[in-house]
Order: structure tokens, then C-alpha cells, then sequence
């Protein structure tokens, strides 16, 4: 009763391979029950997301099991076996354990602290449930690797600082803003970067959206896309009034916002906090306009900054966060260790053996005159009645259930045996 | 009895205040959960204190300097709880406490003995006139510790420097609505402190206006605030100008409390 964990994420292989052994759609179940089918296999998870694909197994011979684990995974995706072993990496117990509670508290992460990892480890685990290909180990496993992840989340500050342009000037915008649902947003140009960060902040829920461009087609086009109003290009200034959030990404090689405008429309809109974000490169809003009251003017270099030093916080905390997973790390083990039922069952049989051959032993020496038909007939009772007290607590150690660690802690306890022998 | 209540609510209010300056430096959930015991601790003997002292003298005890800057600082904690309530700003503690441990402290420097009420202020208008006045100034207090907490957050982001702080202060725009809806609330009760103390010169002086030091610094007081509500409505002068502005308005209220008290005697029994 060992883990197995088999797979790749972004740091061993690239997308090309790891799409190629992704478990997409209506391949996830079936893959799942093929993957549990593996007679090394005795229960099975499958994890996979666009960063990583892994397969979580409870195997007795973790040498076999990898073996057909690999096999298993060649033949379903159809790729070589030796291109497969390139990539893939094997852990096994107590390194297994480790890396599940890491990928759990997002410390294996792609972007360390980011939290749709323990989403998905949920539903994966929630497939595996109604699948019932999971038992008292893996179960165990997985619960407690979200637990470990949700006191790293509390106890830690990994999650808590944005580590992307788009998601800095979200939180930014919240720090001006009181609620951002009654807000106006206005996009300037267009470009990758800041309709990304466009899309955050929609995401986020403000109330109405502009889009201004120099060409109007655009403008439309990038209007209907974001469910807003185009506006004309040398209109902005005008519109720019109403707008609390203001986004600009032009070509423009000179700046299109000079102070003593920012002034005139801060004068209109009665001085309200306007919050905006220059992505141009050239920047496109002279930057002087940071000093007027009210208005909060980042360029893409100050919202790195911001980025940079989130980044720097969050790699103090994950070291915080590995100590955790080592301290968790040794009480699954002990937990493990006791579900190990077979020393316990032994010491229980080899305790009842020489009970019973101490006690035939002064019987015999303090009646020396029984003969060998009646030493076989007490012999035979003897046994009898010894393997029948013993047959029910061995029974239940072998029993899967879920409170196995506690049968086996109470049975050492009752018989005064010590599990630990091998 | 009085005098153990006093110094208990103190002791409480020094320890929150303890307490709440270490949490500038350390975020701590224990902490602020502590630092709100120990504040509520305090509020709860300080309003016994006075309830105490108003069955024990008959009237509210509000007449002489001790009284005065203790119901004052009761006043600004018991804001203090409404906000909790409302918007649940720990962080403004770390602000406020401070403040109102000092005004306990000199409050508890000041003579306390009840002495028998003049013929002059034996009359309604005082419980109303007072306690007008000092929710009004409690309520602009308030405005102070949330107008510095505005300049911290504002500093943080206009610089781009989002360190200390920063994650656990509010928006800037939250800031700002409260201190203005602080200072909605206590300029009408300023204004109707002013306007019940007019009348009550009148009943008890015969002349609506004495120019004696209180009433002027308290005009003066009015005026600033006037202004700062006028300017926001009129010529949108909010965010780091509100904060200010409810900055000088709280000093000059100080210097109104304490000043006239060192410098000259007036009309007001307590000043």
C-alpha cells in the first residue's frame, strides 16, 4: 500500500508534449477507469490541466506499477515509449505524498500561490469519487492535501499579492475604487497587453464600457467584443469626463493626454479619483499628470515594479510554506504507517503461538503422566480455541475501512503488541 | 467607586492602545481581535463610569474639565464601535486610540470632584447643549483618524510604492466617503450645539452672544468645516484636500479644547 505518482508539468516538458498526453473531454473518465483497470493498480486519480498531467495510484510494487503505468500511458495517447520516459517523472511513498500536498498548495505551480490548482485537484478528485476508483489511501491523501493547502492559504501570504500586469492593476484599481460596479471604463488603442488587463477589469464587473480608436472600425469591432460603446477618437478627451478607468495602449508616438487637459476634465468630472494605466510604449500620457490631486497615473514599468516586488514577497512565503508541507508530510506518514496492518496481524498470531505454547508446555511438565492420544486432543483444543478468539480482530484489520489507523492503533493497544516489527 | 471605574476604563484603553500601534507593524488577526476586547472592555467601564457619576451628582456630568474630556473621549469610542459596526476598519484603532488614551490620561490629571451645579447651569440646555457639541466634535475626531489613514493609502499609491500598509487600509474612495458622511454627521451637530448654547446665554445671561473664547474658537471651527463641505459640493475639493482640510479642523478643535483652558477663563464653566 504505496503511492505512485507518474506525470510532467511545464517545468519537464513543453506544451507540444504535454497537449499530446493531455486527458481532454470525454477522455478523462475513460482514461480513469482504464488507468484503474491496471491490475498493479488499486486505486487511481487523474489530474489534468494545461500545466500539468499526473496520475495518482495506490500500488503494492511500485516498480511493476510504474512499469504498466507507462506502458498503459503510451499505448492510450499513442506516443513512443522512449520519448514518454524522457519526460515523465516517478515518485514513489513518501516523495509521492510531498509532491501531491506541493501541487495542492500551488508550491509546484507554474506561478507560485496562484489558486485554480486546488479547483482543479478537487474536481479531480470529485471525478474519482463518483468513479469510485479511489479508496482509504488515495481518499485520505487527497483530503488531506486540500487541508494542507487551505492552512497554507491561512497561514500564509502566498496567494495574496497579484503577480501579473493585468491582475496588478485590478487590485490597484480596487485600492482607489470603493466598488467597481458603478464604474466607467474607457479603452484607448488596442494591443494584447491591454486587452488582457481590458478584460480583467470587465471581469471584475464595472459598470460601462468605452472604446476609443483611431481607426473607428476598430473601435467598433473592440466595442462589440467587450460589450461597450465605440467612441470617436477625438472625441476622448470629451468622453474622458465620465470615465474612472482609463487604459491606454496607442501607437501614437507622442503623448495624446497633455496635464492642462487632464486638468480641464478634472475640473468636470468635480475632481472624482480617476485611476489610469498608460501601456503605450512610447508612453502615450505625459506623465505629469500623476501630480495632479486625484488622478493615479501608472505606466507599464510602475505596474511591473508592482508585479516584481509581489513576486519577490511570495517566494519568502512559499519557503514558509515548504516547512508546512514537510510537518503535514510526517503526520500522513504516521497515519500511513499504521494502515500497514500485516506487521500488526503477525505480532498478533506470534503473540497467541506463544501464549499457547508457554501455557501446553506447564501443563504438560506439572502432569507428566499424560499420555500422547490425550497431549494431541488438549493440543488441538488449545488451537481451536486460540484461532477462533484471533480470527475476528484479523479480520477486521484486513478490512479496508476508513478508520483503519484507529483498529490498528487499538488493537496493538488491547494485546499489548508492538506493530512496528516488519 | 468613581475613581476605580476611571482608572480601570484607562488601563483598558492604554493596553487597546498598546496593542493597537504594535498592529501598524505586524498584521495579526489575535491581535485586533484583542485590541476590540480590550476596547470594548474599557468602553463598557467607561459608561458606567459616567452613569455612575450622573446618579451620583443628578445631573450629566459634563461640568467641570475632568468630566468634560472624558465624555469627549467616550464619545469618540463609542463612534469608533458605530463604525466598527458599519464598515469594520480595524485599522482606524491604531489611528484613534491613541488619541483617546491621551485625552483619558490628561482627563485623568484634572481635578474630579463633583462640586455643587451654579444657579447658571441648572437647566436643560445643559445635557443638550453639551452632548450636541461633544458627539459633533467626536464625530469630526473621527474625520481626523480617517483623513490620516486617506493620506497614508494616497501616499502608497501616488508614489507607487505599495508596501506597509497598503494591503490593509481601504480604497481610497471608501476613505473618503466616510469621512465625508463623518463630517455630515457632526457639522449639523455642531451647528445645533451652537445654536442651543445661543439660547441659552439668552435664558441665562440675556444676551445671545458673549464673545467669550469657546464661542468664538467654536465659530471658527464651524466656519472650517463649512468650508470643507462647501468646497467638496462646490468645487469637487475631496480626496487628499477633504483629508486635510479634516485634519486642520480636528487640531483647531484641540486648540479650542485645551488652549482656552490654559490661557483664559471665560463664561463656560469648564473652559
Amino acid at each position: 500500500m504505496k503511492v505512485l505518482v507518474i506525470g510532467l508539468n511545464h517545468k519537464v516538458a513543453d506544451v507540444d508534449v504535454r497537449e499530446k498526453l493531455a486527458f481532454n473531454g470525454p477522455k478523462l473518465e475513460e482514461g480513469l477507469i482504464k488507468f484503474r483497470d491496471l491490475p498493479e493498480v488499486q486505486e487511481a486519480i487523474v489530474l489534468s490541466t494545461c500545466n500539468r498531467v499526473e496520475l495518482y495510484a495506490n500500488v503494492t510494487d511500485n516498480l511493476k506499477a510504474s512499469e504498466s503505468v507507462k506502458t498503459f500511458l503510451s499505448e492510450y495517447h499513442g506516443i513512443k515509449r522512449d520519448s514518454l520516459d524522457r519526460s515523465l517523472y516517478i515518485y514513489d511513498d513518501r516523495e509521492a505524498v510531498k509532491h501531491v500536498f506541493r501541487v495542492a498548495s500551488s508550491l509546484d505551480s507554474m506561478v507560485v500561490g496562484e489558486p485554480q490548482i486546488l479547483g482543479q485537484l478537487k474536481d479531480a478528485f470529485d471525478l474519482a469519487l463518483s468513479k469510485k476508483t479511489t479508496g482509504i489511501l488515495l481518499n485520505k491523501l487527497l483530503k488531506k492535501a486540500i487541508s494542507v493547502a487551505k492552512r497554507i492559504r491561512t497561514e500564509t501570504r502566498i496567494a495574496e499579492n497579484a503577480v501579473s500586469i493585468s491582475f496588478a492593476a485590478v487590485e490597484l484599481a480596487k485600492k482607489i475604487f470603493t466598488d467597481l460596479s458603478n464604474k466607467v471604463f474607457m479603452l484607448l488603442g488596442a494591443g494584447e497587453m491591454a486587452e488582457l488587463a481590458a478584460k480583467h477589469l470587465i471581469g471584475n464587473g464595472v459598470n460601462e464600457v468605452l472604446v476609443s480608436n483611431r481607426t473607428f472600425e476598430r473601435a467598433c469591432d473592440l466595442a462589440k467584443e467587450f460589450n461597450g460603446r465605440p467612441v470617436k477618437f477625438d472625441d476622448f478627451i470629451q468622453e474622458m469626463v465620465r470615465a474612472d478607468i482609463v487604459i491606454c495602449s496607442t501607437g501614437a508616438p507622442t503623448y495624446i493626454l497633455a496635464k492642462s487637459q487632464m486638468q480641464k476634465v478634472m475640473r468636470e468630472r468635480k475632481q472624482r479619483q480617476v485611476f489610469i494605466i498608460d501601456i503605450s510604449v512610447p508612453r502615450n500620457i505625459d506623465p505629469e499628470i500623476n501630480d495632479l490631486d486625484n488622478v493615479y497615473l501608472y505606466n507599464v514599468d510602475d505596474l511591473q515594479n508592482v508585479v516584481d516586488s509581489n513576486v519577490f514577497e511570495r517566494q519568502k512565503e512559499a519557503e514558509k510554506a515548504e516547512k508546512i508541507v514537510l510537518e503535514e508530510l510526517e503526520t500522513f506518514l504516521k497515519w500511513q504507517s499504521a494502515l500497514d496492518a500485516v506487521p500488526t496481524i503477525i505480532a498478533l498470531r506470534e503473540k497467541a503461538e506463544e501464549i499457547k505454547r508457554e501455557e501446553l508446555e506447564k501443563l504438560l511438565h506439572k502432569n507428566p503422566d499424560i499420555g500422547e492420544k490425550e497431549k494431541e486432543a488438549i493440543e488441538h483444543m488449545v488451537s481451536a480455541i486460540v484461532n477462533k478468539l484471533i480470527h475476528p480482530p484479523t479480520a477486521a484489520l484486513k478490512e479496508d475501512s476508513e478508520d483503519k489507523d484507529i483498529m490498528v492503533a487499538t488493537i496493538q493497544r488491547l494485546y499489548g503488541i508492538d506493530g512496528k516489527k516488519e | 467607586m468613581g475613581i476605580i471605574l476611571f482608572e480601570l476604563a484607562l488601563t483598558f484603553y492604554f493596553a487597546a492602545t498598546i496593542v493597537s500601534v504594535t498592529e501598524l507593524f505586524k498584521d495579526s488577526r489575535i491581535a485586533s481581535k484583542m485590541m476590540l476586547s480590550l476596547a470594548a472592555i474599557g468602553f463598557v467601564i467607561h459608561t458606567t463610569d459616567i452613569i455612575y457619576r450622573y446618579v451620583s451628582a443628578g445631573h450629566i456630568p459634563i461640568t467641570n474639565a475632568h468630566e468634560a474630556t472624558s465624555f469627549f473621549s467616550w464619545c469618540i469610542v463609542f463612534i469608533f464601535f458605530l463604525l466598527q459596526f458599519r464598515y469594520k476598519i480595524t485599522l482606524l484603532a491604531s489611528f484613534i486610540m491613541p488619541i483617546v488614551f491621551l485625552l483619558m490620561l490628561s482627563s485623568s490629571m484634572l481635578p474630579r470632584e463633583i462640586r455643587p451645579l451654579s444657579p447658571v447651569l441648572q437647566s436643560y440646555w445643559l445635557g443638550i447643549h453639551t452632548v450636541l457639541a461633544f458627539l459633533g466634535n467626536a464625530a469630526f475626531a473621527m474625520a481626523f483618524g480617517i483623513g490620516s489613514m486617506y493620506l497614508v493609502q494616497e501616499h502608497y499609491v501616488k508614489s507607487k510604492h505599495l508596501g506597509g500598509l497598503f494591503e490593509r487600509l481601504p480604497s481610497l474612495q471608501t476613505l473618503d466617503q466616510i469621512n465625508y458622511r463623518l463630517i455630515t454627521f457632526g457639522f449639523p451637530l455642531l451647528t445645533l450645539a451652537i445654536i442651543s448654547g445661543a439660547l441659552w446665554a439668552q435664558s441665562a445671561w440675556g444676551s445671545y452672544w458673549n464673545w467669550d473664547p469657546r464661542e468664538t474658537w467654536s465659530l471658527v471651527t464651524w466656519f472650517i468645516y463649512a468650508i470643507v463641505l462647501h468646497a467638496r459640493l462646490v468645487a469637487g475639493w475631496r480626496g487628499r484636500r477633504a483629508a486635510i482640510l479634516s485634519i486642520i479642523g480636528f487640531l483647531t478643535i484641540l486648540i479650542a479644547f485645551f488652549g482656552i483652558k490654559l490661557l483664559q477663563k471665560g463664561l463656560h464653566v469648564f473652559s
